[in-house]
């Protein structure tokens, strides 16, 4: 789960962080009043958007006057900014972010972890701040340094001052960094964040170190432990159709074709998806049930993926363990039965009960198409998508 | 001979008395494994499935001589599950499930680390459908009747599409050695390559089949493994070519965040280092029947 750099901000500056003065504002108004208690003559009006790169998108003004600040307001407020993170249909900004204007001497870039490699937290630094690690990766992966944190004993004072002399701080700045890295390491293991990078991680004219960015991210597996954490959750930058599933205990991610899937096991469904993607198709969205799907689960995922209006086609794909057909085929039937469905419906069952769970849809008497294997099932479901097309363009 | 489990092998069950724990556990003693008792704590001294049931996994290894165990713990008591298990002498334990914090997992590798080699317990999971030597014993909670036995290794990190594996497999005739889930968590116990190692040296496995999928590098690893030190021929499968970068595909471990973890690019190394790729889902089957056939 992914939060905003100001509540990013908030929670590091607890862990004695530097950041510079700033506050939220939800409307131009909100903004001049920000500025205002803030004081000086330069901010930084920046859209609260989960993205990086908000930079490049127009996200970020920086402005001279009152006047300024509130115009920058007005034309980010109510707006879909579109980065490279965010994909094309961008992300909503209802926030701003108002702070005072840094005056930049160096940036770096700094961050922390989960490393899967090694099997531990992992701290990352490179002295090109300001761009995607991605960026600096490939161009120049020499600048960057990495030092893994031996999980029993945590991050110790001399792993952090060698990150601080690599990041080629001064002498004077080396103590403050030290204190910014554990602070960092810190908030990553009480808060159970999987992420904490902070770019750019800047020095200033006068000499300070301050986190002029900051960007969380948290294992969801640990908001059970983590209650204040999962209470900053934005579902407007989730979406919809994502935030709706997770609100039924589904797994699901919207895509851009228009054949809906309903899988169990998130294997499964991805292999399904390459399936129909080889049949000539383009999955309208991935969608894993779970085990134990009862007929009211099936009911719910079936109108989660017909809600989406791009949707031509439904491929159901069962493979049993836990689950069983006859359970499945229950549930299809019923909600094909209590959904007005206006999509072709193919099914392929296997596993336990896969005879029990076949007759049930037979003697449905419900149009639904049947398929054995994989193979059978993708390619049916991408010729009844062409047939919906060619019925569509035949009619108009 | 198989990998990790066979019909001799002593099993306990740890959360035995729970719905789900007695749900499987009765499910692998009807497949024919050696279920030897469970462990719930403060339940010392009861019967359950006319088996017994210990306080801790310790007294289930003194008195019921167990040797592997499977875990159905609940997500935020797991991590201490696994670690009770390699604590007591456990030397094959496989955690079914999902939810465990990453950080708890964290935890639990560097505990491992902390033992000899030769005592270390081998872990696979966790959020895995366990392992099967078909027609021996079944150490998880897949459809034990699809499997059938054969000179097959499999390994891979989903459960229903391990199983679509075996379904196509067993309608060519193909049969398995054993099967091992391995999970969809991003840090997990044992990694493809592990568990590559045991196969080079089980008698009984002839070729093995890698069900992978996007996100981390570990099935290139065990591409590269494999290439530089085993004899028996690799196959390949790996899921997600229409999975977008940054997006979590179901499993925690399946997204995509950096270079070499997309399935085009996990396929065009493995092709590489000489893996016989599975061009589609549905021809695992085939593929692992051609490549049985360049045998003989």
């Amino acid at each position: 789960m992914d939060i905003h750099e100001y509540q990013a901000k908030e929670l590091l500056s607890g862990y004695g962080v530097k950041i510079a003065e700033g506050g939220l504002a939800y409307s131009p108004e909100d903004a001049v009043q920000r500025a205002r208690e803030i004081g000086g003559n330069v901010w930084v009006v920046k859209a609260q958007i989960h993205s990086g790169a908000r930079g490049k998108a127009g996200g970020i003004k920086v402005c001279k006057t009152h006047d300024e600040v509130e115009a920058a307001a007005e034309a980010l407020l109510g707006k879909k900014l579109v980065t490279h993170q965010t994909g094309a249909a961008g992300k909503i900004c209802n926030r701003l972010y108002i702070e005072a204007g840094t005056d930049i001497a160096k940036e770096l870039y700094f961050c922390f972890l989960v490393d899967r490699v090694s099997e531990k937290i992992v701290m990352v630094g490179s002295q090109e701040g300001g761009m995607d690690i991605e960026e600096i990766a490939a161009t120049n992966p020499d600048a960057i340094v990495k030092i893994e944190i031996e999980p029993a004993v945590g991050l110790q004072d001399f792993q952090a001052r060698e990150m601080a002399f690599a990041l080629g701080l001064d002498a004077s700045l080396i103590s403050h960094a030290v204190k910014t890295m554990k602070g960092c390491y810190r908030a990553l293991r009480d808060l159970d964040a999987n992420m904490i990078e902070i770019n750019p991680l800047t020095i200033t004219g006068s000499g300070e170190l301050i986190a002029l960015d900051a960007k969380m991210g948290f294992d969801e597996n640990a908001l059970f432990r983590r209650q204040k954490i999962a209470e900053l959750r934005d579902k407007t930058q989730e979406d919809p159709r994502e935030t709706a599933a997770a609100d039924r205990g589904l797994s699901y991610v919207g895509l851009d074709g228009d054949i809906g899937c309903m899988i169990n096991g998130a294997g499964l469904a991805m292999a399904t998806m390459d399936m129909i993607k080889l049949a000539g198709g383009e999955p309208a969205n991935f969608l894993d049930v779970g085990g134990g799907a009862s007929a009211e689960r099936t009911e719910k995922a079936f109108r989660l993926v017909l809600a989406d209006t791009n949707v031509k086609a439904m491929l159901v794909n069962i493979f049993a363990g836990i689950n069983r057909c006859d359970w499945i085929a229950e549930g299809v039937v019923q909600a094909v039965r209590k959904i007005d469905m206006k999509v072709p419906l193919i099914v392929r069952l296997s596993g336990t009960n896969v005879e029990e769970g076949r007759r049930i849809i037979a003697e449905s008497g419900l149009p639904i198409i049947t398929a054995e294997t994989l193979a059978e099932a993708a390619e049916k479901a991408v010729a009844a998508r062409n047939q919906v097309v060619a019925n569509q363009a035949a009619g108009a | 001979m198989a990998i990790f489990i066979n019909e001799t092998t002593r099993i306990i069950v740890q959360g035995f008395t729970g719905k789900i724990g007695t749900f499987h556990a009765q499910d692998m003693i009807n497949y024919g494994s050696n279920v030897v008792g469970g462990v719930t704590p403060g339940k010392g001294g009861q019967r359950h499935l006319d088996r017994p049931v210990f306080n801790t996994v310790k007294e289930a290894v003194e008195l019921a001589g167990a040797e592997a165990s499977i875990i159905f713990v609940p997500p935020a008591f797991a991590a201490d599950s696994i670690m009770e298990a390699a604590d007591a002498g456990i030397k094959y334990c496989v955690a079914i499930t999902d939810g465990i914090p990453t950080q708890d997992m964290m935890t639990v590798k560097s505990y491992l680390r902390r033992f000899p080699v030769e005592k270390r317990m081998v872990l696979t999971g966790p959020n895995c459908a366990g392992t099967i030597s078909p027609e021996r014993a079944m150490l998880g909670i897949m459809p034990g009747h699809i499997y059938m036995r054969g000179n097959v290794g499999v390994v891979g990190r989903s459960g229903t599409l391990g199983y679509e594996a075996a379904d196509q497999m067993k309608r060519l005739g193909i049969g398995i050695s054993t099967s091992v889930g391995i999970g969809g968590d991003p840090i997990n116990g044992s990694s493809h390559r592990d568990i590559f190692e045991q196969f080079e040296q089980d008698d009984e496995t002839k070729v093995i089949l890698m069900i992978g999928e996007i996100g981390g590098p570990q099935e290139v690893d065990a591409g590269i493994f494999a290439q530089a030190n085993m004899k028996k021929p690799v196959i390949a499968y790996i899921a997600g070519l229409t999975a977008p970068e940054g997006r979590r595909m179901g499993h925690a471990g399946a997204i995509i965040s950096s270079a070499g973890e997309s399935a085009a690019e996990k396929v065009a190394m493995l092709r590489d280092l000489g893996v016989t790729i599975c061009p589609t889902p549905a021809a695992m089957g085939e593929t692992v029947a051609m490549v049985l056939a360049g045998l003989k």
